[in-house]
């Protein structure tokens, strides 16, 4: 659905469009691995490792 | 009434309205699908990038970290010299207690034979997880001993994710070496026992764990970490005591020169 609509427009021909749709793919990859993945790690509850005493 | 004229109009209007209302039902059931996978994606995502990506990058920045310490190279064992030049010999009198440093200063390394693989790593003030343990690797205990003094130097690690320094911990045996190094002097600790405790059980840290209301008189080492491996609800906790220490100006210890870590069995000391 929102996928197709993406396909349907982006530009050019077909393995062009293939190229944009990976460097969108990957540059999403990069900016979780970078930004939001290393923000949201430590409010996951299985991060919550140190006690108030050993600090 | 209008039964009759309903059902007429029913047969030629109703049949496209109700197609084009499960187009719409369609749609909004295909897109929220893709929402799904897409999270399902990311989530996966977040997965591979805490249990491996964190490795990556905690490896190469804690190898950077001892890259850059720029110590005194140890003296190249003479293979054919005599035994002496060779390994490092344990010097006698007081070891050398450095200052403890501030907060998140490397000021030592830790290398342990029997995790044959694993680099030298980092040892560094402090144990928080943002500003120590993520992005340095090991920490010690701020308030513990320094290495070589009288107490216990305790340190903290991950043992999975983030370069997990202490992954192999539970491979540790009773009279396992555990080398400290620093800027003046090798510490050769060796274990003497080990426990699991739940988090709040701090007196493993404590200047003698045993009794921790006595007076500390042994040099001692205290290594923690999470257990079990992925999870933060019990502590592996192990316990050692300084054999001996040496310059740094000379030769690396034995430990780390022998191309076999086994070592003999001492008694648990604790």
């Amino acid at each position: 659905m929102m996928y197709g609509w993406l396909w349907r427009h982006l530009p050019g021909p077909t393995w062009f469009r293939a190229v944009l749709a990976l460097a969108a793919a990957v540059g999403v990859a990069v900016l979780c691995f970078t930004t939001v993945y290393p923000a949201i790690a430590p409010l996951m509850p299985f991060n919550d490792t140190t006690v108030g005493e050993e600090q | 009434m209008t039964a009759v004229a309903q059902r007429s109009r029913g047969a030629t209007v109703a049949a496209p309205r109700r197609g084009r209302g499960r187009r719409v039902l369609l749609g909004v059931v295909g897109v929220l699908g893709e929402l799904m996978i897409t999270a399902g994606v990311l989530l996966g995502g977040f997965v591979v990038w805490q249990l491996w990506w964190t490795d990556v990058e905690g490896d190469r920045a804690q190898a950077e970290l001892v890259e850059e310490l720029d110590w005194v190279e140890p003296i190249a064992p003479v293979a054919a010299g005599p035994a002496e030049l060779a390994v490092a010999v344990p010097a006698g009198g007081e070891p050398p207690v450095p200052a403890e440093p501030g907060h998140g200063s490397t000021f030592a390394t830790m290398i342990v034979p029997r995790w044959d693989g694993e680099p030298e790593r980092p040892v560094s003030q402090g144990v928080d997880r943002a500003t120590v343990l993520d992005p340095l690797g090991i920490g010690h205990y701020p308030g513990t001993a320094m290495p070589g003094a009288v107490g216990n130097f305790a340190v903290a690690a991950h043992r999975t994710t983030y370069g997990k320094p202490f992954h192999r911990i539970a491979e540790l045996v009773v009279g396992d070496p555990v080398v400290v190094r620093t800027a003046d002097a090798w510490y050769v600790y060796r274990v003497t026992d080990h426990e699991i405790v739940t988090p709040s059980n701090v007196d493993v840290i404590a200047p003698e764990p045993a009794d921790p209301t006595a007076d500390p008189t042994r040099r001692l080492i205290t290594l923690t970490t999470c257990h079990p491996m992925f999870s933060a609800r019990e502590r592996y906790i192990v316990h050692g005591e300084l054999d001996y220490w040496a310059p740094a100006s000379g030769p690396a210890p034995a430990e780390l020169t022998q191309a076999d870590p086994t070592v003999p069995a001492q008694d648990g000391g604790a």
